[in-house]
């Protein structure tokens, strides 16, 4: 069931992304050039999806557990660090130099384009060389593991 | 700023949206997860195997979802622009940079707005900020 639902949610992603026409990254650009002629449509994806969202989350945050009586597994709020942004700040440049995120690449590769391929194969090594990193970390000369340090 | 009004398309950018915050909602009461494509991805390249089911079923929703559409209105427009060398740079950047700053358009944009989440406001400002710069770069100070 996890599964299957998962896979509608998927689904029903994608085509709000082709709908939308976020799955275009001419059009994501057209959004990100507040320089030059400004097509605001992806504030309007934002804004439809998150007024559905929000009812969705007050809904969530009200139960203890999903419909298929497992558990809420919603991140924690707080924490804003220098990871955080500097993070998100990659991201924004990756995002503003080809116009894909995440989610559209996705798309664009199941629709058969060669580019989205590239681009989706580069985005996983860079997530490949954060899990290296943060292994890296976490097991380093620093970590309470080697140090006998507690927390 | 002038705006683009022949390309400004607000019902389909509403009804999209609104689509995308149903598959949100779904993801969410029934799974209990935040539909981030970054983490959703990102989760499986990491341990345990046994939460891989869900993510890969998710990833191949969202693939099968332009060949359906092009089965019922015709294959969808996807302008991409952008040459290889910059999307490889951007795939990178996007990979590494979601997976630090722990969500991308998705889960900080659309599921952590939504809950009105501080880190997500902060990512999502940080994000837009960097990508409105960087395509003012590209578009109209790069001279080459």
């Amino acid at each position: 069931m996890p599964v299957l639902s998962a896979l509608v949610a998927g689904f029903v992603f994608g085509i709000g992304l082709v709908i939308s026409g976020m799955a275009s990254p001419a059009k994501v650009l057209g959004f990100l050039d507040v320089g030059g002629r400004w097509d605001p449509s992806l504030a309007l994806v934002m804004a439809g999806a998150i007024a559905v969202g929000a009812v969705a989350v007050a809904w969530a945050e009200r139960r203890n557990q999903t419909f298929l009586g497992g558990p809420m597994r919603l991140p924690a709020k707080g924490g804003i660090d220098a990871r955080l942004v500097l993070g998100s700040a990659a991201f924004g440049v990756g995002w503003g130099l080809a116009g894909f995120c995440p989610g559209p690449a996705i798309v664009a590769l199941g629709a058969g384009h060669a580019k989205a391929v590239v681009f989706v194969i580069a985005m996983i090594l860079g997530m490949l060389a954060f899990e290296v990193a943060e292994r890296a970390r976490l097991r380093g000369p620093m970590s309470p593991a080697t140090t006998g340090a507690v927390e | 700023m002038t705006i683009d009004w022949a390309s400004f398309t607000p019902w389909p950018a509403l009804l999209g949206g609104a689509i995308i915050g149903v598959a949100a909602a779904i993801l969410l009461l029934v799974n209990g997860r935040i539909a981030g494509i970054s983490g959703i991805v990102g989760g499986l390249l990491r341990p345990p195997r046994s939460d891989f089911g869900w993510r890969v079923a998710f990833v191949v929703g969202l693939a099968l979802a332009p060949i359906a559409f092009a089965m019922m209105r015709g294959p969808p427009a996807i302008v991409i622009d952008a040459g290889y060398p910059a999307l490889i740079a951007a795939g990178l950047l996007v990979g590494v940079g979601a997976r630090y700053g722990a969500g991308c358009t998705s889960g900080h944009g659309v599921c952590g707005l939504s809950r009105l989440s501080p880190r997500s406001i902060v990512a999502t400002v940080t994000f837009m900020a960097a990508g409105f710069a960087t395509v003012y770069v590209v578009r109209h100070l790069a001279t080459v």
